[in-house]
């Protein structure tokens, strides 16, 4: 529980502020505006971060997502011009609805029901150097794999779209 | 100090609820929308508000070692950058095949 005024109005105005972007993404029928309004939440979700004092992950999530995530999705809207920019659902949008209606109501009611074990400790300090701690000693394994998964995907992102040379394609 | 007016309290739910609409608006989009960039941002929505979800675990929930939710949801920003280079290139290669990146268009496994 966080009873600090100032970050409970933080939270409560970016929450809002998070979930009317993502229903804009939803919303706004120009699809490179839709990239601006996930953006636009990426940056939301940051702030929630900071709220939950997670200031690393913050930092990490403005890097990643709100510069290069929503800089490749510009960038693939880019890149296929002659497609459909138009923001439009296909016949599934009205079964989509109700699933993610029903699940939100049953996953709010599992949060509601549940009876948190709630623990009273204050924010975290600075949590950068304790993460790297964790990657770098218990983690260790986990982070180097990841790594080569990233260098796998990164390897085969060039890979699918260099341009096939000698050969038709 | 004056005394407050207000005594404000952020719990556990409040944080948890934000993350299942999240959840909710980005499983909607990924199931509704017709171009598959737009599919792609619905699921990196979901993978937001797990990442939500799994801070307000860490921030909250007793536990030995309360920072391991944050070493998780860094993992899951991993992944979800892996995710979406991949995915963003393959929309780019049948593009170049389809000259169209909507989902219910592109609908033969072979060509």
């Amino acid at each position: 529980m966080i009873a600090d005024n100032g970050i409970v109005i933080a939270f409560w105005v970016l929450a809002v502020t998070t979930i009317g972007c993502a229903l804009m993404v939803a919303a706004v029928r120009e699809l490179i505006q839709a990239v601006l309004f996930l953006a636009l939440t990426f940056v939301g979700i940051a702030g929630i971060y900071i709220v939950l004092s997670a200031d690393f992950v913050a930092v990490v999530q403005v890097l990643i997502y709100a510069g290069a995530i929503a800089v490749l999705m510009t960038f693939a809207v880019m890149l296929t011009p002659a497609a459909d920019r138009k923001n439009s659902e296909t016949a599934f949008q009205g079964p989509a609805a109700i699933l993610a209606g029903l699940v939100l109501a049953i996953v709010v009611f599992v949060i509601i029901d549940t009876d948190w074990r709630i623990a009273d400790r204050g924010a975290f300090p600075a949590t950068a150097a304790s993460l790297g701690e964790a990657f770098l000693k218990p983690y260790v394994v986990p982070f180097e794999v990841a790594s080569v998964l990233l260098m796998t995907a990164m390897i085969g992102a060039i890979v699918l779209t260099k341009e096939d040379e000698g050969e038709d394609a | 100090m004056p005394e407050l007016l207000l005594a404000l309290t952020l719990h556990l739910r409040d944080v948890l609820v934000l993350g299942a609409i999240l959840f909710a608006i980005g499983l909607y989009l990924s199931l509704s929308k017709r171009n598959a960039i737009g599919v792609l941002m619905g699921i990196e929505l979901m993978l937001n508000a797990v990442n939500v979800t799994l801070l307000a675990f860490s921030r909250f929930v007793v536990s030995p070692r309360p920072l391991d939710g944050q070493v998780f949801a860094v993992f899951v920003i991993t992944v979800a950058a892996a995710e979406a280079a991949v995915a963003l290139a393959l929309a780019v290669v049948v593009y170049k095949h389809r000259d169209t990146v909507n989902i219910d268009e592109i609908d033969v496994l072979r060509w």
